[in-house]
């Protein structure tokens, strides 16, 4: 039983290996880079445009609109971070319904790395607003026994924001192909549907929840006006 | 019984046992979640951009305890150490 994409490897020499996860993370990345930059060739300022542009229109302003209600008052800054993040995941639960297809975030190497680009955005984006004397001035908020608790707590949800992730998009996955070996007529498909859903809602959760924690960090914190609570 | 048999017995066991219990709390809370947000969408209907959006994160934070049962569940099943350990030193 075949527990990642990693374990399929098309071609190895030595140390490096070549396996699904990363074959199909270079073909997400390769169908996003050049549909946008087709799409974007000919921008038009008018009414008249093509729906392709208009398409990417919508999906930029409805993200932009997002991280704007999450609480970051500028959302040019975290759009290319975030909007690629979304994107990417999107597009990654997307394709499973193509036939030999295996969502690369179904290995927990890509969601870690994904993760672990979040835990390295948020103080890189906090000391960019903040400076790094008030970011770190942040971790002693509210009292200074918090300090420990706040360290924690950054590297816990790092591990829950790539351990969700895994966990949804490989149970999808799983239950497929054991539905496959069971009851192989109608209800893989209602599966499938189901994972596509969980697909298109975790790949939300994951952009917003790293919103949400950049706004977090870069929040400007009034002097002693009023009390506010972290979150 | 060697250790063997022990370790499997121990591992179906459990693994049978976390995904049971662990996705009852998860339901339950997704269960109460989900009626406060229809509650508060039927008395504010304009809200219901920011309530579903928030329900759906609110959910999704839920779901993630039920999710690191089940991963515990299938590394007992499938990718079990302590199985392979005893297999390996049995050979």
């Amino acid at each position: 039983m075949r527990l990642s994409p990693d374990e399929m490897i098309f071609w190895h020499h030595g140390f490096l290996k070549l396996n699904a996860t990363i074959v199909f993370t270079w073909v997400l990345m390769f169908a996003l880079a050049v549909s946008s930059k087709l799409i974007t060739r000919k921008l038009s300022h008018g009414l008249k445009r093509s729906r392709w542009q208009n398409l990417l229109e919508m999906i930029v302003t409805g993200i932009e609109k997002q991280i704007k209600e999450v609480g970051l008052s500028q959302p040019q800054k975290y759009l290319g971070f975030l909007g690629t993040l979304f994107l990417f995941l999107a597009l990654a639960g997307v394709c499973t319904i193509i036939p030999g297809y295996e969502p690369p975030t179904a290995s927990l190497s890509t969601t870690t790395a994904l993760a672990l680009c979040v835990f390295v955005a948020v103080p890189f984006f906090g000391v960019v607003e903040q400076g790094v004397g008030n970011y770190l001035k942040s971790y002693v908020k509210p009292t200074f026994i918090m300090l420990p608790f706040n360290i924690i707590s950054e590297f816990s949800r790092t591990l829950a924001l790539a351990v969700r992730l895994f966990g949804n998009m490989m149970s999808g996955a799983m239950i497929v192909a054991i539905l496959l070996t069971i009851v192989p007529f109608i209800f893989p498909i209602i599966m499938t549907l189901l994972g596509l859903l969980t697909g298109m809602v975790q790949a939300y959760i994951f952009s917003i929840l790293a919103a949400v924690y950049i706004a977090a960090a870069t929040r400007i914190r009034k002097p002693k006006l009023e009390p506010e609570a972290k979150h | 019984m060697d250790n063997m048999t022990l370790i499997a017995i121990a591992s179906i066991v459990i693994a049978g046992i976390t995904t049971g219990f662990g996705t009852m709390g998860p339901a339950l809370a997704e269960g109460r979640a989900v009626a406060t947000a229809l509650s508060s969408l039927a008395q504010q209907p304009d809200a219901s951009a920011t309530i579903t959006r928030t329900l759906f994160v609110g959910l999704a934070m839920i779901e993630s305890t039920a999710i690191y049962c089940f991963v515990v569940s299938m590394i007992l099943i499938f990718a079990n150490p302590f199985w392979n350990h005893v297999i390996t030193a049995g050979k």
